[in-house]
């Protein structure tokens, strides 16, 4: 007889091939994640960077309006990103599991997915061209004569909204549609059979399952919009900053790199706070 | 009653398809216009600003460079993402959890965070910036991705598979080759795809970590300064067909594949 495992054989290769991995993300992930927090208590002086082991970039961060403001204007988007693709894609995601025949449920689902391939930054140029002044919008808007002049959509926080609306409204789909196909249909036939309204089976079966596909789809939408400098960058104009387009300001012009450290830990931080709040619902060592 | 609600639902469903397709057709449409801005109304259709993108020599210089870049990242991100996962599959600790937490750490994170720390780091470290640095933080990303994609597919089937090779003499490396590699393909494919779409249409940490090699997207994003035009529509359409045609790869194979026979 062999040994009990396969492992038991051999070079133990299965023990250490999980090493260069670990190496890689622990080196090129978390190391310089440290070191940037560690950078964040530095100051920059005349073109040099010291360490001034102090919270002074914090400080100054929480003083100054147009920095802080980045943080709070990236928080007040996200969050409405995150409600507004919720009620957009959750009835999207139920028509496609309940409504729609099976068999054109693949063909919906890969129509879904394909604009996931249009480049992202390409994407928002796209919408920025779509509600542009003399764009598609405009254009269908005053020929039935529902307006006498282009309206400005462009460059405002709601084209900032609807631009990562959709990109959203494309994942969630997902998310939720994947969550609620893996509900057992007994649940909501035994709960028709006892006498409940279609309301009813919704709101005490369907819903309170399909939770957990909406607590992942949620989290990914509020960490990819407070990270993403692209789309306020192309639709949001220049009336107010993100927390990403004021990161990106004090790399290019004031090149201080302290200073961008301690607000990309603020980002993290914020995300850390959205990750422990819905934790219950990710498993990420289960993913 | 019940007529009305099912409308309700298609209507939505249409309503939610247009919105979603609304963007990528007005681009490729106006890719094709023979007018100098990418608005209604159309008129043409036109090649030539696909014939301006093709002959801009810093347009094919991105161009190579993105798909040197994603290949590259992509390979070397698939392979550590297979060997972390054989490695836990196949030889359970009581580090498990806390291993897979690391290496699933980065995509709780945002792009910005990974591309920051990195950009910070190697600044203060003295490394200049290039196109290896974008690739190590291109690593960092789809490593998660490519190590749970490639985890969920070694099942205990392979596992018999693997133990039958060894009770036919093979050593640990031979059964690893030769039995656990190939039947693991379609996975390994996927998460390769996957990875090469998501480094390719990368732009933050290309953005940060990049001077001279730029990459397609960021070369994009310097032209969207200069305002719109057709020919930022026929780029981003040659994206999306280079983006498609490597999904369409990855399903053909990962469906027209059947794991070998034992």
């Amino acid at each position: 007889m062999k040994g009990p495992s396969s492992s038991g054989r051999g070079i133990g290769l299965a023990k250490w091939s999980v090493s260069p991995t670990l190496l890689w993300t622990v080196l090129l992930f978390a190391a310089p994640l440290a070191f940037m927090l560690m950078v964040s208590t530095w100051k920059r002086v005349r073109g040099k960077l010291e360490p001034a082991w102090s919270l002074d970039n914090y400080e100054k961060i929480f003083s100054k309006s147009y920095l802080i403001d980045g943080l709070f204007n990236s928080i007040e988007v996200s969050l409405t990103v995150v409600a507004v693709s919720v009620l957009v894609a959750y009835p999207l995601a139920y028509v496609l599991a309940y409504r729609v025949p099976a068999r054109w449920r693949k063909l919906l689902l890969v129509l879904l997915i394909l604009p996931f391939w249009t480049s992202y930054l390409v994407r928002s140029y796209a919408w920025s061209v779509v509600l542009g002044d003399n764009g598609i919008i405009n254009s269908v808007l005053l020929a039935v004569d529902l307006i006498d002049a282009p309206v400005q959509l462009n460059y405002r926080r709601g084209a900032t909204v609807l631009g990562f609306v959709h990109f959203f409204t494309m994942l969630l789909t997902l998310t939720i549609y994947a969550n609620l196909v893996q509900i057992n249909p007994s649940y909501r036939a035994a709960a028709a059979d006892l006498g409940a309204s279609r309301l009813q089976v919704f709101l005490r079966i369907t819903l309170p399952l399909s939770v957990p596909g909406i607590m992942v789809g949620a989290f990914l939408t509020f960490v990819i919009t407070m990270g993403d400098f692209i789309t306020p960058q192309i639709l949001g104009g220049a009336s107010e900053l993100l927390l990403p387009q004021s990161i990106i300001l004090q790399i290019q012009r004031a090149a201080d790199f302290p200073m961008a450290s301690a607000m990309s830990v603020l980002l993290m931080l914020t995300v850390t706070v959205a990750y422990f709040v819905l934790a219950r619902w990710l498993r990420l060592d289960r993913m | 009653m019940d007529r009305i609600r099912f409308d309700l639902g298609w209507a939505w469903l249409a309503l939610g398809y247009t919105f979603i397709f609304l963007p990528v057709i007005v681009l490729v449409l106006f890719s094709f216009t023979s007018r100098d801005i990418p608005l209604p109304p159309f008129e043409g259709p036109s090649l030539q600003w696909y014939g301006r993108i093709f002959g801009n020599e810093r347009m094919v210089d991105a161009l190579v460079n993105s798909v040197v870049l994603a290949g590259g990242s992509s390979l070397v991100a698939t392979v550590l993402g297979f060997l972390g996962a054989y490695g836990i599959a196949r030889h359970p600790t009581r580090w498990e959890g806390l291993m897979r937490y690391v290496i699933m750490a980065p995509i709780t994170v945002s792009y910005l965070i990974v591309g920051m720390g990195l950009l910070v780091t190697f600044h203060v470290a003295g490394i200049p910036k290039s196109l290896w640095a974008v690739g190590a933080g291109h690593v960092v990303i789809n490593l998660p991705l490519c190590f749970s994609i490639i985890l969920a597919g070694l099942g205990e089937h392979q596992r018999n598979l693997e133990r039958a090779a060894h009770d036919l003499g093979a050593s640990e490396l031979q059964a690893l080759v030769r039995v656990t590699v190939p039947i693991m393909l379609p996975s390994i494919l996927a998460a390769y795809c996957l990875s090469f779409t998501l480094s390719w249409d990368e732009f933050i940490i290309a953005f940060l970590l990049t001077r001279f090699e730029v990459t397609l997207p960021v070369l994009l994003f310097e032209l969207l300064r200069g305002g719109s035009s057709p020919e930022l529509n026929a780029a981003g359409s040659v994206v999306f067909c280079i983006s498609m045609s490597v999904v369409l790869v990855a399903v053909a194979l990962t469906l027209g594949r059947r794991p070998p026979r034992a």
